[in-house]
């Protein structure tokens, strides 16, 4: 008997101690840090900041968390959501000049004003009404007018254009709303170190918002209610993605001379210093890129200054004594392999903000020694949206597609040169005051009418109605590789709006959210010699990430015809005579009968003569009050009629005001 | 207007002219067809409103044709019949430039209006005989042969043609003219008795624009009675006199002419119900055949619900604010939201009204009767053109004879001019140059709508003034 209880215990111990084990591996939740800065090709820094909190699925962790944000997890069960992004923008991401083909660009160049998506994990007929719910919570949430976005005129249901969650998916834009400190302080709220501590120190808002671009996004991705059953647990990332221009005290911004780009340093950009990592924070790094086509432009010029360049070396490394000096000498250097840029591989120096505390604070500089200039990767075409005609009864909307430099040596391997051809999606979202005809899409390529048919490999429509829903339209286009420009134009008429619906600035004009173009055949993405899965930095892993190269246009701005504001009493009153008139002239028109005509003038002129006092006194009888007509009137009618008569009158007086007074005493 | 057109016209007044007149109109609108882009009449607010627009319906057809609900969107309010007819005229194949679709469109509106224009014409050659008939059996052959009878028929119908707001509805591929052409095919057909062409036209109008649904009671007394005659009390006395007296030759002998002349029961004031109950039966087949024909159209898009929704729903409620030379398009842009539909019901009802009192009293002149109905709708309805314009314009110069000392007139014709004059400009003014406002555009339709509840107004006026005439004279010669 002891053998098998003994058995037993020791299947318990196993039991007990891998079911601890288990839980000892278990994930936790974690936050991190860091910070991606790469100067720009127009002498401008993109300064990147990536939060990530994480949180472990509920059931194996519980719903209390030390680090990840209440009001997130919160938002996340009540409506089940499965992803989100919601990004706040002020300026426009050129495209041009800070590249458009790295995941950078693709995932945080956001458009102007508030962006929201989310997918739920409901039920397809409760997904608008937990959309409806959610963006009133992000409102109260970010202090921002997300919830214009309830209305079903701002949000639509984006089938495979946008993003590929059919049926569960809502996207919705406010291209108007305005971006301020107001909006960021409940962002920052979410960190756990909020900026008292670690990177986020470095948000100091006079010098964010001095910057040219500036976008603040919150993606969220969540496994709690996916029924494949993922640890991932529920993911929060929060990014600031900053273009400032640094301005030293020496050279002007715009001085031809100097060609040199101006040099910077963290505490010059945001006039404040990194003083260590937020204690809460699993990791916290900066990352300096430096691109491509920088890193072999400086490489080239470093060839040819071969025997000048003879300086000392900061840190070690084969770029260091390139065209560029840090003031701190990186931890560690990170090459990407085989780009498929035609610029070459870039670099990233890595920064442990670990290392610096209080007495040695952390600030990067970068030093340019030699004038270099340098073109970001762009995407394959460039979009441009614009609007044709004039006058406020119709127009156009054209959107145009141009290659960039650089896509002009792109080729799609495996293919001819003759049959190359490359898809381009095209998402866009049209208020519906304007309305699309859609018929009239055309497609031009090279200035040359095409066949629709020919070019859209697949469109899904569904058209605006009328103070209900926005226009959608996706389209995918097959273009060739060849082509020199393409556009596409649709035609639109502009609705009128009911007073009440017109905005206060109603002359201002109206916006039209960005078109989203996306290029699936390219995917944005960094990869790295060094195999950074292992130390799991979320912002190298985010770089690495294959995303679809997609890019947003301009906001639209249409300008609708206003009614007069300020008279729609007159409106009503005028036409409501000139109605009456019309009903009762016809009336008189239709009554009138010449024979009796005659004969009631005859006798009213008979009449008249006789009458007269009895009329006139009628009158006064009239205007001085109800009662005093009875015994007037009596006089000349027979008594009886007229006693009854003014029983009854006195009968209803009394009955109306005591019906009245109960009223009163019952109601008051 | 017409009134001095028909001046002009009322001298030579031969069958080639009528016709040289008429096919020289065809082709003028054929020259202007040719033109469709320099003229861009299509786009104007007074031809194409939503319900008349070419431009919607074809948008309409390419939502059909990609698999989508036609009346998805807010675009395309029309019958489902209509778009399965002109739908496949509006795809431009084979990416050239459209032209000669266009044509074929102009084509069949052109058609149309002719069509119109003819059914004009012989409904009044009919008015014109019923009215030297009665005026025979009433012994006012004197007024026939005193005043000069000119034939209204042809002057309505080349009114009709020549009137510029029909050239331009034709031209700008509205389809009014189609609407049109329909309503006079009811007309037509309860003038000349044909009762499953008139159910039929009346069906489908009512169909393709809900308001000419009022024009049952004209084509009901035109059925039950006849089509225009003096009041029937004269009837009733000169019956009367010629029973009692008995012995006037005169008298027996329009007896004879009038048995001769058409199978109508010697005592004009009866209500024949027969063809009243076949009306009411062809029509209800009608209804039930195009029902069926737009529910199989219409079935996997929502089905007739969605149908009427999208296109009655559309009319009642007035729901796009786009200016139109209407009243109403303002007015429910301005008016609070809490008394919009007090307000829709007002409008609507303010039609209805007056139908029963105007039926009483002008129930002997059914076709009369029928002009001042669409008179009204045209004024009072939601989204107006100049298509319905010309229609009762044309149907005006159908009582050139009984109008003829109608006041007002040459002030109306003044005022016509002068508003589709201004219109076009305060219209530029607001919406393309932005320097005028709203208001003087409204300002514009709100005269327009006055004129026509003067010409409504003034044409009873004097209809019942002729009939006042006609009973003081066949008092004097009995």
């Amino acid at each position: 008997m002891g053998f098998p209880r003994w058995m037993i215990l020791l299947l318990f111990v196993i039991c007990f101690v891998s079911q601890s084990i288990c839980k000892e591996e278990d994930p936790e939740e974690e936050f991190s840090e860091e910070l991606l800065l790469k100067p720009l090709p127009d002498r401008k820094v993109l300064a990147h900041f990536h939060f990530q909190s994480r949180a472990p699925p509920t059931e194996t962790y519980g719903p209390h968390h030390r680090l990840f944000p209440k009001a997130i997890y919160q938002l996340v069960h009540k409506y089940h959501i499965r992803e989100m992004e919601l990004s706040f923008t002020q300026g426009r991401w050129n495209y041009d000049r800070w590249g458009g083909n790295d995941p950078i660009s693709s995932n945080n160049a956001k458009p102007p004003g508030v962006e929201l998506w989310a997918v739920f994990d409901v039920p397809q007929d409760q997904v608008d009404a937990s959309w409806k719910n959610l963006t009133h919570s992000l409102s109260g949430l970010f202090c921002a007018s997300i919830n214009f976005l309830e209305s079903s005129t701002t949000y639509s249901a984006p089938d495979w254009g946008f993003r590929q969650f059919a049926g569960n998916l809502r996207y919705g834009a406010l291209p108007r709303e305005a971006v301020c400190t107001e909006n960021l302080t409940p962002w920052l709220k979410l960190l756990p170190c909020r900026d008292k501590a670690g990177l986020s120190v470095l948000m100091d808002r006079p010098s964010i918002y001095r910057g040219f671009f500036h976008s603040q996004r919150l993606h969220l991705t969540s496994s709690e209610f996916d029924p494949s059953g993922s640890d991932m647990g529920i993911l929060l990332e929060q990014t600031l993605t900053v273009v400032l221009h640094p301005n030293n005290p020496g050279d002007s911004m715009y001085s031809s001379d100097s060609i040199l780009p101006p040099s910077w340093s963290l505490s010059s950009l945001f006039g404040r210093k990194v003083i260590g990592k937020c204690v809460l924070a699993k990791s916290s790094n900066v990352y300096l890129q430096l691109e491509g086509a920088l890193v072999s432009e400086l490489s080239s010029r470093k060839k040819e200054n071969e025997r000048d360049d003879t300086d000392n070396l900061d840190f070690e490394g084969p770029w260091s004594n390139s065209g560029v000096e840090l003031s701190v000498s990186p931890d560690r250097v990170i090459k990407e392999m085989n780009s498929i840029h035609k610029g070459g591989p870039s670099i990233m120096y890595e920064f442990l903000v670990g290392n610096y505390s209080d007495s040695k604070p952390f600030d990067l500089g970068l030093m340019w020694k030699i004038p270099v200039a340098w073109s970001c990767p762009q995407a394959p075409l460039h979009a441009n949206r614009f609007l044709m005609g004039s006058g406020n009864e119709r127009g156009a909307i054209a959107l145009s597609l141009k290659p960039t430099k650089q896509s002009e040596g792109f080729q799609i391997p495996d293919i001819n040169r003759d049959k190359c051809s490359f898809h381009v999606n095209v998402f866009q979202v049209v208020p519906w005051y304007v309305k699309v005809y859609y018929h009239t899409l055309q497609i031009f390529v090279d200035g040359k009418p095409q066949s629709v048919r020919h070019l859209v490999t697949k469109m899904r429509v569904s058209p605006s109605e009328d103070k209900v829903s926005p226009g959608v339209m996706e389209l995918a286009l097959k273009l060739p590789c060849s082509i020199m420009s393409a556009a596409l134009t649709v035609d639109f008429d502009k609705g009128f709006l009911h007073i009440d619906e017109y905005p206060p600035d109603a002359n201002q004009g109206f916006d039209i959210p960005s078109a989203v173009v996306s290029f699936p055949d390219f995917q944005a993405s960094l990869n790295f010699l060094e195999d950074t899965s292992s130390d799991k930095s979320p912002l190298l892993a985010k770089l690495q990430e294959r995303s679809p190269v997609l890019s947003y246009t301009e906001v639209l701005l249409v300008p609708l015809t206003t009614p007069d504001f300020s008279m729609p009493y007159n409106v009503i009153t005028i036409t409501c005579t000139v109605f009456a008139l019309y009903f009762g002239s016809l009336l008189n028109v239709l009554r009138r009968r010449m024979g009796e005509e005659e004969r009631l003038l005859k006798s009213k002129a008979a009449k008249n003569n006789e009458q007269f006092p009895l009329l006139l006194s009628k009158l006064y009888a009239k205007l001085r009050g109800r009662p005093w007509e009875a015994p007037q009137s009596s006089t000349p009618s027979s008594p009886s009629s007229s006693s009854l008569f003014s029983t009854k009158l006195l009968i209803k007086v009394v009955l109306v005001a005591g019906v009245a007074a109960g009223w009163r005493y019952y109601s008051g | 207007m017409e009134e001095k057109e028909s001046d002009k016209l009322k001298k030579k007044m031969k069958p080639w002219v009528f016709w040289s007149w008429a096919f020289a109109s065809i082709i003028f609108r054929l020259v202007l067809a040719y033109f469709p882009k320099n003229l861009n009449l299509s786009a104007r607010p007074e031809v194409s409103t939503p319900l008349t627009s070419f431009r919607r319906l074809a948008e309409g057809y390419w939502l059909k044709q990609s698999s989508m609900s036609p009346y998805a969107g807010s675009m395309y309010h029309g019958s489902p019949l209509l778009l399965s007819i002109l739908g496949p005229l509006t795809v431009t194949r084979g990416g050239n430039e459209g032209l000669p679709n266009n044509l074929m469109c102009s084509l069949v509106f052109v058609v149309a209006d002719f069509v119109t224009a003819m059914l004009i014409r012989s409904t009044g050659l009919n008015l014109q005989m019923a009215y030297n008939r009665n005026l025979k059996s009433l012994g006012l052959l004197r007024l026939l042969e005193n005043s000069e009878i000119i034939s209204s028929g042809d002057i309505a119908a080349l009114v009709y043609l020549w009137n510029p707001f029909t050239i331009i509805s034709c031209v700008g591929l509205s389809t009014s003219p189609i609407e049109n052409m329909v309503i006079m095919l009811s007309l037509y057909g309860a003038c000349t008795r044909r009762v499953p062409l008139a159910a039929f036209g009346w069906v489908v109008a009512t169909h393709l624009s809900l308001y000419p649904a009022i024009l049952i009671v004209p084509v009901i007394l035109l059925l039950g009675y006849g089509p225009d005659a003096p009041p029937r009390k004269l009837f009733l006395q000169k019956f009367r006199e010629g029973s009692s007296i008995d012995s006037s030759s005169q008298h027996k002998e329009q007896k004879s002419q009038q048995k001769g002349l058409s199978n109508q029961p010697e005592q004009p004031m009866l209500f024949s119900w027969k063809p009243v109950v076949f009306f009411a039966l062809w029509s209800s087949m009608w209804a039930f055949y195009v029902l069926v024909l737009c529910a199989i159209s219409v079935k996997q898009y929502g089905g007739l619900r969605e149908m009427f929704k999208r296109t009655y729903g559309f009319i009642l409620t007035v729901e796009d604010l786009a200016p139109n030379i209407g009243v109403l398009w303002y007015f429910f842009a301005e008016v609070f939201d809490f008394f919009r539909n007090f307000f829709l019901i007002v409008f609507h009802v303010n039609i209805l009204f007056m139908l029963l009192p105007l039926a009483v009293r002008l129930n002997h002149r059914p076709c009369f009767l029928a002009f001042v109905y669409i008179a009204i709708a045209s004024m009072l309805k939601s989204y107006p053109s100049v298509g319905d314009l010309a229609l009762y314009m044309g149907l005006l110069g159908l009582f050139i004879n009984e109008l003829a000392d109608m006041q007002l007139s040459f002030f109306l014709f003044c005022g016509y001019v002068g508003v589709s004059l201004l219109s076009p400009v305060m219209h530029n003014l607001w919406i393309w140059r932005g320097t005028g406002n709203a208001n003087f555009y409204f300002a514009t339709a709100m005269a327009y709508a006055c004129l026509q509840i003067i010409l409504v107004v003034e044409s009873v006026g004097a209809m019942l003034n002729h009939d006042r005439k006609l009973r003081k004279l066949s008092a004097t010669t009995a």
